[in-house]
């Protein structure tokens, strides 16, 4: 077992190395921000732009693979670089991950509880009005992309609140630094109520189907039916042994999911202005950032690796199967 | 005879009657509602700007006095085609890669999925933000095309792989190789066939999935670029004043919203018909 997880955490390490330095060398061959200096008024000198920007390793006359391996001498001990501007690329990804992970770790796992409950509720009453209403529900609501559902959702509170004549629900940013104590914990919780219900509902939707079909496929094994025969209320039996078993899928998305979530919410963090990870990742391309761009691709690929290796885990911790074997 | 049972079972299934009908309806509002219009796409009244839908401007006008029924119209055909192409290519590179690697084993097997492999890691968003925007020549949303079928045919390559790896031992299969016809011959006469319902039941949710994520890098400026539209320019342009202007975000999200969802209903629809087992 142990050589085997070794064996795999070596092939993940050049996964990431080999996406991390296509990102970079992509991204270094096509985009420069020397435009963003030569614009400026009163003009500044060309050697001076080239002073800058060879201190930030982000000069375009410097060869692509020079710089590179700067850049991986950097990485290397753990420093991503300075941004177009100058600003420490560690800084701006470890103040970004914290907003990330503040807005959507409620999202998440709101998603996963509610979806997988829904799942099991509507299997277990197959084919009646509830079941067919959570399932016709979510097959609407998995053809609506999130930005279209987070335009509507701001739309709809912009109205709401303009009827109401005063702000119910906040529908921009993460909170008002005016307030403090109390009061700001109470906002920041208000900022979330848009973002959490946009990134959750598609995950809900998602969740809801795929727990639905695992757990018909249980309801009747053999395993459940002797659970009932010897004596286990319906509720428990249904809860303890049919779920568990039909979790397993779920739950490996979920652990997925969990993984990626730092970069998957980019439009959410866009259109809510929230400045997270995902929403970095557009603003840096834009801003021809390549240190940013670079720091970001390699945080995203070590989340999707080690969401893949959460994710066997999980299975082997949930599946009697695996287990034994 | 088999096609003929599924087409039947199709015909029964309420999902799937339901969705043609749509798409039908939506495909046909795209191709020959812009007959009907009173204005051409690239039209623009410099009398209506940002006027709502009346009589003249059935939608509204943008910003730029553009007619939005015929923008949008326009916007919807180039969504289609790129939902259609994508989905195309990609199953027909999963078949053709999964096949190869599960048929022939050994080192194609290994070299093909370490391509796999790496592609799935491969920031495919990043890759593709930053080249479309630089394709601005005439037929960049080919490119486009392109680059987001690439990045979407690996998963089912994996499950063809492994569908392959059993159906190379059919008896048919070894009676073709017997007989002396050449291996490719044999993947393309036998193997792929017997993958084809699997194949028409992704590609057919691969068009939807298109459909999404063109208009999703769209909305941030790095799909399709201007002066063509799409569904999902036109809804980031929307998007953006859609309190004031609800109309310019609401006919094309609303017909995005319509379009996947009758792709996704015949989706669901053919998987009952042509695999009546499953019930994912």
């Amino acid at each position: 077992m142990g050589k085997y997880l070794l064996r795999r955490l070596a092939i993940n390490v050049i996964l990431v190395a080999i996406a991390a330095s296509l990102a970079y060398i992509l991204a270094a061959s096509t985009m420069s921000p020397r435009g963003a200096y030569e614009g400026r008024q009163p003009p500044v000198a060309e050697s001076v732009v080239d002073a800058t920007l060879d201190a930030y390793n982000l000069n375009d006359k410097t060869p692509v693979l020079q710089r590179y391996a700067t850049w991986v001498q950097g990485v290397v001990v753990g420093d991503f670089g300075r941004t177009w501007n100058g600003g420490s690329v560690n800084d701006e990804m470890g103040r970004r991950i914290l907003v990330s992970a503040r807005l959507l770790l409620i999202g998440t796992l709101l998603g996963f509880a509610v979806g997988v409950a829904l799942g099991a509720f509507s299997a277990v009453k197959q084919y009646k009005l509830s079941d067919r209403l959570i399932g016709v529900t979510s097959f609407v609501i998995m053809a609506i992309p999130v930005f279209v559902l987070a335009t509507l959702l701001a739309i709809g509170t912009y109205n709401l609140n303009r009827g109401l004549g005063f702000t119910l629900i906040e529908y921009t940013g993460e909170y008002n630094p005016r307030l403090s104590g109390w009061d700001q914990f109470l906002n920041r919780l208000n900022h979330l109520i848009l973002p959490t219900i946009s990134l959750s509902l598609g995950s809900i939707a998602f969740y809801s189907r795929i727990q639905r079909n695992m757990m018909l496929d249980v309801l009747d094994q053999d395993f459940v039916r002797t659970a009932m025969a010897k004596g286990l209320p319906r509720r428990k039996a249904l809860i303890k042994h049919a779920l568990r078993t039909a979790l397993i899928p779920s739950a490996t998305y979920f652990a997925f999911a969990f993984g990626t979530m730092f970069t998957g919410a980019t439009f959410t963090e866009k259109i809510f202005a929230w400045h997270g990870m995902g929403a970095w990742l557009v603003d840096s391309i834009n801003a021809n950032d390549v240190n940013s761009v670079a720091a970001v691709t390699f945080f995203a690929a070590v989340c999707v690796l080690a969401a893949s290796f959460l994710s066997d885990l999980l299975v082997a911790a949930l599946d009697p199967r695996v287990r034994v074997s | 005879m088999r096609t003929k049972v599924v087409f039947r079972r199709l015909l029964r299934n309420k999902q799937a009657r339901y969705g043609s009908i749509a798409l039908v309806l939506l495909v046909g509002l795209a191709y020959i509602g812009p007959y009907f219009g009173p204005y051409d796409w690239t039209e623009k009244d410099f009398l209506a700007f940002l006027s709502g839908p009346g009589p003249d401007h059935w939608w509204g006008t943008t910003s730029i006095g553009a007619d939005m029924y015929a923008v949008t119209l326009r916007g919807m055909q180039k969504s289609i085609i790129i939902g259609l192409l994508v989905a195309l290519i990609s199953t027909g590179l999963a078949a053709i890669v999964g096949a190869f690697a599960g048929y022939f084993g050994g080192w194609i097997d290994k070299v093909l999925m370490w391509g796999v492999d790496l592609l799935l890691v491969l920031p495919s968003f990043l890759i593709i933000a930053i080249v479309s925007p630089r394709l601005r020549e005439g037929a960049s949303w080919l490119w486009f095309v392109a680059l987001l079928a690439a990045f979407s045919w690996m998963v089912t390559s994996r499950v063809v792989r492994s569908m392959t790896l059993s159906l190379r031992e059919r008896e048919y299969v070894l009676a073709a190789v017997y007989m002396g016809i050449p291996r490719w011959k044999i993947i393309f006469r036998h193997i792929v066939p017997n993958l084809s319902s699997l194949l028409i039941i992704d590609a057919t949710l691969n068009v939807s999935g298109a459909i999404i994520g063109e208009a999703a890098l769209s909305f941030f400026g790095f799909g399709v670029q201007p002066p063509d539209v799409s569904l999902g320019t036109l809804i980031a342009e929307g998007s953006r004043n859609a309190t004031g202007y609800p109309w310019l975000f609401a006919f094309p999200a609303g017909l995005l919203v319509a379009l996947v969802l009758s792709v996704n209903l015949i989706g669901d629809g053919l998987r009952d018909a042509l695999d009546p087992g499953s019930n994912s």
